[in-house]
């Protein structure tokens, strides 16, 4: 065992060091320009050192990288560490792209792939419905083909960015005399279509970053589809061989975990730091026992993925891992913050001497809720880590099967 | 970076499981569990052989030289046998006579222990639960008078180290005067613990003991968070065996969500703590700052995740989970020694929050 990175890595980090200092923040004529454009200059420059889109062609504008999850590891700490920008985030790069690379039309990547990346044009994702959560497969939004266009009718929900987005990649139903999953066809959408309705759904914490998208009579080019007619489920679970982020999660928790102690250590009960306190000390520790557990199986994972290997059942537990920490920092925290955990986390400024750090923590506590539901129920990640992971049977469902 | 084993450490821990499966199947493992000594010889000559019981005593001394994380994957793979026999108080009382001992109390003892010729324990906590170092309050030198708890195998121990006020440390070699060992009926019949009493007995101290003794401390803990996950890991396999055969309203088990959730949670208990012992064990050799905290934490967090995951296994087992003929019960009391040995979960938080500064 050794944990440093070796010599050949951190020669490797020393050039990304070299890189940041020449390059971020922008020196010369480069820190004149708007704060944006110095980015999308910075991002370009970075790309081309191959640093950032290194799973993406360099004819779709990506840096083209052997992966190698360990030199990816180094970049985004030591772009983390100046506060450098790094690859454009959001669902279109962490989705669409990759799907598009592996199962999109010449055209299709040449079209969106390089815009995308670039931060120049946003996507929303068109999966659930109020009637299809768990259940996916079982969406209803339907798209007919009339002439060269689909026409699409249905309603999506807990559509992120889709008020902001140009485009929503959308699984329609297209073929439903076909069994459940055969069914379904990936449509590529333009939001800004009279056909397309918007309306932000409040969450229980008071803000909205969730909406309902309606689409009534919403059209989109006949070759905007992704994968065959009835191909969608299958295309929507194409896998990439890109680098996987499995120290990513673990440092979240990480981080919360040291909000946490310092939350712990400033604030006061009965005069005293809550730190103090002999039950927020017991609290605070098992936690740490689950943080560390997820750190250095992080630590593991890199090793096997950088080897080739998998790291079998443990990289099905990062989300329930994260989700279950997430869960036991909010609570404690708002132990923690005592009374403060009356307030709303939105209420006036003037109203309340409540400090940004304690709002976000009453924030939080809601949050980490909504984080266990996204992107599969944590009883949903149960079901892979018993099925796929230990092998256990699936559930019967007589429609569950056909989609192979 | 690499958090990997390597392949002679994967190797170490195949061959230690293969000779456990081979040597102490179900019903060797049961009668030694129920017999009078809970001691096989021919099985701890086995492991003798194979090097387990000087791993980590130098080649000097007729041991392997190898590192913390060795010795803690044989804990791991022994724990998954439920192994019964010796090797953690032989483990630990070595482990203090080369840490703490003159050259020639070294002499004397390393090279049996190696070599199976003798067996070493240690006789650490005093009524109250007082098994740390800064907490013993047995006085004496040259002679010893007051008594032990919860000593693991005294009565087949050769040498005794035992720890004394100011963290130090004495050996008593078996049949000293005023010596009396009474069995405690601990609940884990694979790892006998007596009862040691000293009057005017005579003893030999470690002339580096109060310097060793909180590192041998912090060794048997990295060594009892890695039996844990090996216990715990061995009662996950058994629960998905059984999930997979036993039917109920004509499938097997495991199709119910109910108790596939339990499982999936219990996996999600155990499995990630692996690396967390794995670090506790790097650390001890390569990350001395970090090594009492880091063995700490792991203690105390695969203590409590071992135990929950015996507690849901006898659940997950239904109405034959319960019974004395279910192996269930084996593991069950193997997780509440490594819980309770050396200190429960809540006193290693409380350390792990002290060393931290908290």
């Amino acid at each position: 065992m050794d944990l440093s990175y070796g010599k050949q890595y951190e020669e490797f980090r020393a050039q990304v060091q070299e890189f940041l200092g020449k390059h971020w923040p922008p020196k010369g004529a480069d820190a004149e320009l708007p704060k944006e454009e110095g980015r999308r200059r910075f991002r370009a420059l970075a790309t081309e050192q191959g640093y950032l889109s290194r799973s993406i062609p360099k004819r779709y504008g990506g840096s083209e990288q052997e992966p190698d999850e360990i030199k990816a590891n180094i970049i985004r700490e030591e772009f983390r560490r100046v506060h450098a920008p790094g690859d454009v985030t959001g669902i279109g790069t962490m989705m669409l792209v990759p799907t598009l690379l592996e199962k999109g039309e010449e055209w299709q990547k040449e079209k969106f792939v390089g815009p995308t990346i670039r931060g120049e044009i946003g996507w929303c994702q068109g999966y659930s419905e109020p009637g299809s959560g768990s259940d996916l497969a079982s969406l209803k939004t339907r798209a007919e083909l009339v002439g060269d266009e689909w026409v699409i009718n249905g309603q999506k929900i807990w559509t992120t960015t889709a008020l902001n987005a140009d485009y929503m990649f959308c699984l329609c139903r297209t073929e439903p005399e076909a069994p459940k999953h055969g069914g379904i066809s990936y449509l590529l959408i333009p939001m800004k279509q009279p056909g397309i309705e918007v309306r932000p759904l409040r969450q229980m914490t008071g803000g909205a970053d969730f909406n309902e998208v309606f689409l009534t009579d919403a059209k989109t080019p006949k070759d905007w589809i992704v994968g065959k007619r009835g191909e969608g489920w299958l295309v929507s679970r194409a896998t990439l061989k890109h680098e996987r982020n499995s120290i990513g999660a673990a440092a979240t928790s990480t981080a919360m975990l040291a909000g946490l102690v310092h939350l712990a250590k400033t604030t006061k009960r009965g005069g005293k730091p809550c730190i103090e306190d002999p039950e927020i000390r017991q609290r605070l520790v098992a936690i740490e026992g689950y943080v560390r557990s997820h750190e250095y199986s992080g630590y593991r994972q890199l090793t096997l993925n950088s080897r080739g290997e998998s790291p079998g059942i443990l990289q099905l537990m990062n989300k329930l891992m994260s989700t279950n920490i997430g869960s036991e920092v909010a609570k404690l925290a708002l132990d923690v913050l005592g009374e403060d955990g009356l307030l709303d986390a939105q209420a006036g400024e003037e109203m309340v001497m409540l400090p940004a750090g304690n709002r976000s923590w009453i924030a939080q506590y809601m949050y980490s809720l909504g984080i266990a539901v996204a992107g599969g129920t944590a009883n949903i990640q149960r079901n892979v880590i018993g099925e796929r992971g230990l092998g256990l049977p699936r559930d019967v469902f007589a429609d569950r099967s056909p989609a192979k | 970076m690499n958090f990997e084993l390597s392949e002679e450490q994967q190797l170490l821990q195949q061959t230690v499981r293969q000779f456990l499966e081979k040597e102490c199947p179900a019903t060797q493992l049961r009668a030694v569990f129920e017999g009078e000594t809970g001691f096989e010889p021919s099985l701890w000559k086995g492991m003798v052989e194979m090097g387990l019981a000087g791993l980590h005593l130098p080649e000097a001394f007729g041991g392997a030289g190898l590192e913390m994380i060795d010795l803690a994957l044989v804990s791991e793979s022994l724990g998954w046998g439920a192994a019964p026999g010796p090797f953690l108080g032989n483990a630990l009382g070595g482990l203090a006579i080369l840490l703490a001992g003159s050259d020639e109390q070294k002499q004397r003892w390393l090279p049996r222990l190696a070599g199976g010729d003798a067996i070493a324990t240690v006789a650490f906590d005093e009524a109250g639960g007082l098994w740390q170092p800064e907490e013993w309050a047995l006085k004496g030198s040259r002679t010893l008078t007051g008594s032990k708890l919860n000593v693991p195998f005294a009565s087949l121990a050769d040498v005794i180290v035992v720890g004394l006020a100011g963290g130090e440390l004495a050996l008593v070699e078996k049949g000293a005067s005023g010596i009396e060992i009474r069995s405690m009926e601990g609940v884990d019949r694979g790892r006998r613990i007596d009862r040691v009493s000293f009057d005017g007995t005579p003893a030999q101290a470690l002339p580096q003991g109060a310097e060793a003794s909180a590192r041998v401390r912090d060794a048997g803990l990295v060594l009892l968070a890695a039996d844990a996950f090996g216990a715990g890991s061995r009662l996950l396999d058994m629960c998905v065996k059984y999930a997979k055969t036993r039917e109920q309203f004509g499938v097997t088990i495991g199709h119910f969500q109910a108790l596939k959730h339990q499982l999936a949670n219990m996996a999600i208990e155990i499995e990630p703590a692996r690396a967390l012992y794995w670090y506790a064990a790097h650390a001890f050799d390569h990350i001395p700052k970090q090594a009492p905290r880091s063995a700490a934490l792991a203690k105390a967090h695969l203590g409590e995740r071992a135990m929950q995951v015996a507690r849901d296994s006898v659940e997950a087992h239904g109405g034959i989970g319960f019974t004395w003929e279910c192996d269930v019960q084996i593991w069950f009391k193997r997780a509440m020694f490594d819980r309770a040995f050396l200190g429960t979960p809540s006193i290693h938080r409380e350390r792990a929050a002290k060393l931290a500064g908290w």
